[in-house]
């Protein structure tokens, strides 16, 4: 589903952030890219969900190579990907619900469906008796299971996160944790960047370990 | 097809929320696309009421043939018989007695005339052309004094070939004041949609990543745009309307001073429309141009 071939990425000001990263992720797993701080992992899945582009090697998702995707098909492949940001990124202008709904609006789903998909993505990450709420009135731990169920409102085949349980207690981590699972047993391709080697070390998932850009196996 | 209905759905009703959010900042762009608008409006509606006043003025244009004062009979029918060739039926004979008696009937010269010792008037043909446009009326009028016997031809257009070459210097101003608050228009919405661009930068950057096409971000500010200089237009309409009804009445009574019927008239119904239309065109280029601009900086 997702090749990586001698990826490398250097950002300019000479810094590599990346330097021949192959591997390959299929259908259905769980994979969580690990390692120091300053490792890539970052990096490595931006330019997986084509949020970023690297400076050598390629990336084919769904038989498509990134590299060579015209901008304009960019909108299109990134409705493959359900994405978890680190800071989030929730609008405080909306509802939590409102929120849950742009990536449907997005797709021009028709408003009642919408709604009642949303509803749905919010049940799921238990947040429905919250969903007039504005996020600013959440706290962290449900802030980010708002963002989950932005992110798979569209049931989208890859779902992406990057460093979802940082700056949580150990519980909601595992809330989090727990949520995840739940999308990779119903089939679901899930990419987790992570420092924590709790989640890594999880039976069902496979580590990628990231040091210094490089890969290790 | 549907899923793109929804969206241009969703981007109105965006637009409209927008709008209705901060009454006091759309009421005062209202203003300024309104006044900018009315100021052209203006001078085309004040010409247009000067060239109705004219025409109601100037009534049907003529061309008069005097005929050489010994021209005979033979003469008169030639004349006659290419004029119902060229004219058809727009044309009539007046005789030398009828025009003398059409004069002593006139005040004042009844004893002039009898005064003189034999007719000195011409017979006349008095042509009234269906076109009555300047360049019209002179090549007619250049065609007529070729004719025999024709002593004299008399086009009463001098002031009516004026007047049109005064209306022309003025349609042509007001044509560039309207470009130039046209290009006001296009400033104004291009700012109050980079300032709201600037507002909805998160919203903007989150459906980026989330599969927004430029086109769906786009699309409320259009509308917005649109929306704005549509209501705007309609905002000067009714600048307008009020200006001329207030003007009506003084205006009606300096015509009657004048001996005319003349009413001053408000927008129509098309310029309504046409200002609207002008407004929301304008209106949506601005926004159009703002957006690609900052789309195009944020990529």
């Amino acid at each position: 589903m997702i090749v990586c071939s001698a990826v490398g990425k250097r950002y300019p000001g000479g810094l590599t952030a990346l330097d021949g990263v192959s591997c390959e992720i299929k259908a259905g797993e769980m994979v969580f890219v690990t390692g120091h701080s300053g490792a890539g992992k970052s990096t490595l899945v931006k330019l997986i969900a084509a949020i970023d582009r690297p400076t050598s090697g390629s990336i084919v998702v769904n038989g498509q190579n990134l590299s060579a995707l015209r901008g304009s098909a960019l909108p299109y492949l990134r409705r493959n990907f359900g994405l978890v940001f680190q800071d989030q990124k929730l609008l405080f202008d909306r509802s939590a619900l409102e929120n849950v709904l742009l990536p449907l609006a997005i797709t021009g789903t028709p408003i009642g469906d919408a709604t009642r998909r949303a509803q749905a993505a919010l049940d799921k990450v238990g947040l429905l008796d919250r969903a007039k709420a504005n996020p600013i009135a959440l706290s962290g731990g449900e802030q980010q299971r708002l963002a989950i169920a932005r992110a798979v409102v569209n049931r989208p085949a890859i779902l992406i996160a990057d460093e979802p349980s940082a700056n949580l207690d150990s519980d909601s981590a595992a809330e989090i944790f727990a949520i995840f699972r739940a999308f990779h047993q119903v089939g679901v391709t899930v990419i987790i960047a992570t420092h924590d080697p709790l989640w890594s070390e999880s039976p069902d998932g496979r580590a990628l370990h990231l040091a210094h850009g490089r890969l290790l196996t | 097809m549907s899923a793109w209905i929804n969206q241009h759905r969703a981007a109105l009703r965006d637009a409209l929320r927008r709008l209705a959010s901060s009454p006091l900042n759309t009421l005062l762009s209202l203003f300024v696309i309104g006044i900018a608008l009315t100021l052209p409006a203006a001078g085309w509606l004040l010409i247009d009421n000067a060239q109705n006043a004219a025409s109601s003025a100037a009534g049907t244009q003529q061309i008069s043939l005097f005929m050489a004062l010994d021209a005979d009979k033979k003469a008169l029918a030639e004349i006659e018989s290419r004029l119902k060739l060229e004219m058809a039926d727009r044309w009539r004979f007046v005789s030398r007695e009828e025009a003398i008696k059409h004069m002593e009937a006139t005040a004042g010269m009844g004893e002039l005339i009898a005064s003189l010792p034999k007719n000195p008037l011409p017979d006349a043909f008095i042509v009234e052309p269906l076109d009555v446009a300047p360049a019209a009326m002179e090549k007619l009028a250049a065609n007529f004094r070729e004719w025999p016997r024709v002593e004299h031809v008399q086009l009463d257009s001098g002031w009516v070939k004026r007047f049109d070459a005064l209306l022309r210097i003025g349609r042509l101003g007001v044509g560039m004041l309207a470009a130039v608050f046209a290009m006001a228009l296009v400033v104004v919405t291009f700012n109050t949609i980079r300032l709201q661009i600037l507002a909805h930068a998160t919203e903007i950057e989150v459906a980026r990543l989330i599969g927004a096409t430029d086109a769906w971000i786009r699309r409320p500010f259009t509308y917005f745009g649109a929306l704005q200089g549509g209501l705007g237009g309609l905002f000067s309409a009714l600048l307008l309307a009020i200006g001329s009804s207030l003007l009506a009445e003084p205006v009606s009574e300096l015509a009657v001073l004048y001996g005319a019927s003349f009413g001053l008239q408000g927008p129509s119904a098309g310029l309504t429309g046409l200002l609207t239309g002008a407004g929301a065109t304008l209106g949506w280029l601005g926004a159009q141009i703002s957006v690609s601009l900052s789309l195009r900086q944020h990529r």
